[in-house]
């Protein structure tokens, strides 16, 4: 896991592939093609790329109408802005009649950077995952980003993807992808840890220095927030004592509360924690030393993980 | 093409349509409803290249009613027009029905988005028309807006990309009937020139005093629209037209006819 690569950076390789082998594939962006990296497909393919302008809401609502064309549109921008500003149209143009929008969103979460609060999304996978027929998929490195986009184009219905910005670690073995099946990247016995996007990597670092210090616990991507997988979560609760989820969004509404209802509603008799972001904005500042700041750093997720299991 | 005075009787049942199914439901829109009558059944039954026995017939035109509120009015235009048996507008409104107080792209045969939400249904619209033109095939799209809507900015985002991408397969038909929930227009947020928005928009625009008068209406329908130019008509309309009682009044804009008004409407109807 030495090699490092943005997620948004595979968003735009796999898109242009994806267009290659599908002509329904179309691409709409609202400015920031060069950010999202949608321009890669625009380059490639300028007759079916949409620069929509600076105008979300209107470019997730021509997505609505592309699709009862008979295309595929892959709809981009900042999280912030198409799951936030043009959240209502995502609610009622796209997800209410159901139509085949894929929307990938990317730099979310606080590792954005020095942009700051205003542009970090924390809340996005909370306002997606609400949304009735709603598929949310959040990869985490650069090779799942490609088979997200390929899953996702494979399917029918609306679809969210939440895409990282930062260069992060790139896993070597290559992985099944399946939407809502998670993947069980290390076994263990004493605590489970649900990770997404960014945060597996990090949750696998961790758990390997405690394996070092005999402490073995189970790591789990739930790449997919909804459909959450529930017999994952089922399985590896009930064969420990302690469930952890980590991801790098708000505590409210994200991976946590998913994997917590199932845990709530099948009366799983376990210790419960989330870490992420702890109701507040984001701020300005280097990706790493807001992550420090937010309690998401290695060092501090393996404190928190550590402390749950009175270590 | 169809006759006027025939197409006039129909419109006459549509508007009858409308005053029963909004009284069956005692609730719904009946004002801008009957302002649309003329401008939705003149396009649908003499202008677009649609098919009531195959409403998902490839290549047909596209509508979008933008401002989904006149759901009465499509439900009667779609249900005369024998998309769906005119037996369910007994049901506009209630548990179950395919007739949604706003129309349900996902329950109604010929409707091909789901609106209400207004602003939103026009940028579908765009995405359609440039749906179409990137395919190369002649499909033309057409959405009804309200005059209010016009104050979502959204509108304003949507007919730059119109025009943008030079769509002169899309035509606009702005519902004017001067009115809105709170009051006036003018009331409540002043549209200015419309006309002479549009234009700066890009659009090609035709201005229609009267959008209530048939014959006005299908004129502008027949004038073809310049290339590379998206085409809006400005229709001038009255809210609540045809029923004395509801003629430009404001409080008619979502409030359905007890069963007294319903005989009165009906008796102007007939009359």
């Amino acid at each position: 896991m030495s090699e490092l690569k943005a997620i948004r950076v595979a968003y735009g390789e796999a898109l242009a592939s994806l267009g290659e082998e599908n002509e329904k594939v179309v691409v709409l962006d609202a400015d920031l093609a060069h950010a999202t990296m949608t321009a890669t497909f625009g380059s490639k393919f300028p007759e079916r790329f949409f620069n929509a302008g600076i105008a979300e809401a209107n470019m997730v609502d021509m997505s609505a109408g592309l699709s009862t064309m008979g295309y595929i549109p892959f709809c981009s921008t900042f999280a912030v802005f198409g799951a936030g500003r043009a959240y209502e149209q995502v609610r009622n143009g796209v997800a209410y009649p159901n139509f085949n929008v894929k929307l990938g969103m990317t730099h979310s979460g606080i590792t954005l950077g020095e942009d700051g609060g205003s542009h970090q999304a924390i809340e996005d996978m909370a306002l997606m995952r609400v949304i009735p027929g709603m598929t949310v998929v959040v990869p985490c490195d650069a090779n799942e980003t490609h088979r997200a986009v390929k899953a996702v184009a494979d399917m029918k219905g609306p679809a969210y993807l939440r895409l990282a910005r930062l260069p992060s670690p790139v896993f070597e073995e290559d992985m099944p992808f399946e939407i809502g099946k998670a993947n069980v990247l290390k076994e263990g016995k004493e605590a489970v840890v649900f990770a997404c996007g960014i945060m597996v990597a990090t949750a696998l670092e961790c758990a390997k220095r405690l394996e070092s210090e005999g402490i073995s616990i189970t790591v789990v991507n739930m790449h997919t927030i909804k459909p959450i997988d529930q017999n994952c979560i089922l399985k590896y609760a009930s064969g420990c004592n302690h469930v952890i989820t980590v991801e790098e969004h708000s505590t409210i509404g994200g991976l946590g509360d998913a994997v917590g209802e199932v845990l709530l509603n099948n009366k799983c008799n376990v210790s419960f924690k989330k870490i992420g972001v702890e109701d507040r904005f984001g701020q300005s500042g280097k990706p790493e030393d807001l992550l420090e700041e937010y309690g998401l750093s290695e060092k501090q997720v393996y404190n928190q993980i550590k402390g749950v299991l009175n270590r | 093409m169809m006759d006027i005075d025939e197409l006039k009787k129909i419109c006459r049942e549509i508007r009858k349509d409308i005053i029963n199914m909004t009284a069956d439901a005692a609730s719904g829109h009946p004002g801008g409803s009957l302002s649309a009558v003329e401008l939705m059944a003149g396009l649908f039954y003499t202008q677009m290249k649609v098919d009531p026995e195959n409403p998902d017939m490839e290549d047909r035109d596209r509508f979008v009613l933008s401002k989904g509120h006149a759901a009465p009015c499509y439900y009667a235009v779609l249900g005369e027009m024998g998309f769906f048996d005119k037996a369910e507008f007994k049901n506009f409104r209630q548990l179950h029905s395919i007739l949604q107080g706003h129309p349900d792209a996902k329950k109604v045969p010929g409707i091909d988005a789901s609106t209400g939400s207004l602003g939103q249904g026009i940028s579908i619209a765009v995405g359609m028309a440039l749906g179409a033109k990137a395919q190369k095939k002649d499909i033309k799209v057409y959405a009804l807006l309200g005059d209010g809507e016009l104050q979502e900015g959204q509108v304003w985002e949507a007919c730059m990309a119109a025009a943008n991408y030079h769509l002169d397969n899309l035509t606009i038909i702005i519902d004017n009937n001067g009115l809105q929930i709170d009051g006036t227009n003018d009331q409540v947020m002043s549209l200015g020139d419309l006309s002479s928005k549009f234009k700066a928009f890009g659009f090609q625009v035709l201005e229609l005093p009267d959008g209530n008068n048939l014959e006005e209406v299908l004129a502008a329908y027949s004038i073809s629209t310049m290339e590379g130019k998206p085409k809006c008509i400005l229709a001038h309309t009255v809210k609540g037209k045809g029923i004395s009682f509801m003629e430009n009044q404001v409080g008619w804009h979502g409030k359905a006819p007890n069963e007294e008004e319903r005989q009165q409407a009906l008796k102007e109807l007939e009359a």
